[in-house]
């Protein structure tokens, strides 16, 4: 599987494996196609997780991970891709629908847009709450103060 | 209708007659043209946060037609605490607590996860001994949690006994808990590496007589409610969701195994040591509320059964791993889970080599499933949506960490 895809993508893909668990690297441009692909021709029909994590000082700031699982396989593959700060990602929506509340999630933690998803907005903080905490310049004392006055009545939510 | 004035009593004589002359004002507006019939279109009814049947701090946006459901709309987030920022902001070892407060119906299972997770990034593992202990309280935990969802489940839909039977029986379980490591809810059982604790002076015997007096006891959950008419009217072919929508919509647990896939990462994809016990994976065929009540019944017998094979064999040895005192996973990515009484369980961490992690992922099962809440409530009666939020035995506290 791995060298069919890496004849057909070239340098744009990578696969590794680390502790026993394969993942690929891909360029960001082939995120919807290969994605597909994964769940139509290798039956990777179950998206078990989606999620980012935030490096601040590279260029590329973000890792976005999904976690796939294959039933008839009983295999679980990672995809990896970088993107940049502002840069926005396909919506799995339309493969997995189970990426729905993933991707809002993602958005609401770290504020990485995903184009064509039904309805982007937050979905664990309140819809007017400014910051994404999962951010690394975001403190873990940090808060909307202006929030938590205006909607709780209180100085400090701390 | 004519305003009339009751009288004072406080200032009344006694024995005075009222002097309240009746109002002759009218509040009726027989000049209005329009009568205000109410609107009988669709309507937007909230239910929660605050609703018991809930089960937390879940707040369903419905739409209804009379009494069918149009649409949900879940808002979540209430209980939300930032599991995942504090994660990074804790060592390995600091934050093994937490994660026994996001599921606290399942507290053990939610630290064999992360301890595995935590030991495979580290590459040791748990000598037998510890593998057998933490079977046998997970299993136990698995058992306590579907008898904590059987009896809010019932009480849900009306049928009030079950709520006193199963708790009544899960204190069984709790005083093994405690007996063991001190707590009963937030237990933090186990460490990276094994187990803190060595089992007590008569735990296999405790053990055993609970082997003894749970398979009557759930004997008698289902005399109360497998053939009852009510029950079967309340849950037969409601909320139903097909396999295929199941997987798509990245169900897990007891709610897929109901809608027909026999898949349990306990046989498809083994940790701790579940490989060395036998046990079947009980499913269902029409993927309602009824069906997934009799796979967590039939799972509730399968945990008994390897919890059986598991405390009559529980090696010697030692029950820790030989791990640093400070814990410090080499740079590396890990993605492990488990099959929590919810679902699939799982962590994804990120190490940068440094004594915290440098990302935690909780994938929680609830929050995951309550997704499929739309799409089996969707043309069913507003009764329905509370039997459908307690056959998915959500706890708030995974969906929003």
């Amino acid at each position: 599987m791995v060298e069919k895809y890496k004849c057909q993508y070239g340098s744009g893909l990578d696969a590794q494996t680390y502790l026993g668990q394969n993942y690929f690297t891909v360029d960001r441009s082939l995120i919807p196609d290969f994605l597909r692909l994964l769940r139509d021709e290798e039956q990777f029909d179950y998206c078990v997780d989606l999620t980012a994590a935030h490096y601040p000082k590279r260029e590329k700031q973000f890792d976005v991970f999904w976690i796939l699982y294959s039933f008839a396989r009983n295999e679980r593959i990672r995809v990896k891709t970088q993107i940049a700060d502002g840069e926005s990602l396909p919506s799995s929506f339309s493969i997995w629908p189970t990426t729905d509340w993933l991707e809002r999630e993602a958005y609401d933690m770290f504020g990485i847009k995903f184009d064509g998803h039904p309805g982007l907005k937050r979905i664990l903080l309140p819809d007017g709450w400014k910051g994404h905490p999962l951010r690394k310049d975001y403190d873990i004392l940090r808060q909307d103060k202006e929030w938590v006055q205006i909607n709780l009545g209180i100085e400090s939510g701390q | 209708m004519i305003d009339q004035k009751t009288p004072d009593r406080k200032t009344s004589d006694d024995h005075a007659l009222p002097n309240a002359v009746p109002s002759l004002t009218s509040n009726l507006d027989l000049e209005a043209p329009d009568k205000p019939y109410l609107d009988s279109n669709e309507i937007i009814l909230n239910m929660g946060p605050q609703h018991p049947a809930t089960h937390g701090v879940l707040r369903v946006i419905l739409k209804l037609d009379g009494e069918k459901v149009m649409g949900t709309e879940c808002v979540i987030g209430y209980l939300h605490r930032g599991v995942e920022k504090i994660a990074e902001n804790r060592t390995y070892t600091m934050f093994n607590p937490y994660v026994d407060r996001m599921d606290y119906c399942a507290a053990v299972s939610n630290g064999l996860g992360y301890c595995e997770a935590v030991e495979r990034l580290m590459n040791v593992e748990a000598p037998p001994r510890a593998q057998y202990i933490r079977v046998i309280l997970t299993e136990l935990q698995r058992l306590a949690s579907h008898q904590l969802w059987l009896g809010t489940h019932a009480l849900d839909i009306g049928a009030m006994t079950p709520l006193f039977y199963t708790f009544r029986d899960r204190e069984e379980i709790l005083k093994i808990f405690e007996k063991y490591c001190g707590a009963r809810l937030t237990t933090h059982a186990f460490r990276i590496g094994g187990c803190q604790y060595e089992i007590y002076p008569g735990f296999e015997k405790d053990v055993k007589n609970f082997l003894a007096f749970a398979p009557p006891k759930i004997d008698e959950y289902e005399t109360l409610l497998t053939s009852n008419r009510i029950w079967l009217e309340r849950t037969k072919n409601v909320g139903v969701i097909s396999a295929k929508d199941a997987i798509a919509l990245g169900v897990t647990g007891p709610v897929l195994r109901a809608s027909g896939v026999k898949w349990d990462i306990r046989k498809a994809v083994p940790y701790a040591n579940y490989s060395k016990f036998d046990f079947e994976i009980p499913v269902g065929t029409n993927g309602d509320t009824y069906d997934r009540y009799l796979v967590r019944m039939a799972e509730m017998r399968q945990s008994l059964r390897i919890i059986e094979q598991a405390v009559n064999g529980i090696p010697e040895g030692p029950i820790m791993a030989k791990v640093p005192k400070l814990i410090k996973p080499p740079v590396g990515e890990i993605y492990h889970s488990i099959e929590a009484p919810k679902g699939e369980l799982g962590y994804f961490i990120v190490s940068d080599g440094s004594t915290q992690p440098y990302r935690l992922r909780v994938r929680p099962p609830s929050f995951v499933n309550l997704q499929a809440l739309d799409l089996m409530v969707r043309g069913a009666l507003v009764a329905d949506v509370v039997a459908v939020i307690g056959t998915f035995d959500i706890v708030l506290g995974e969906v929003d960490r």
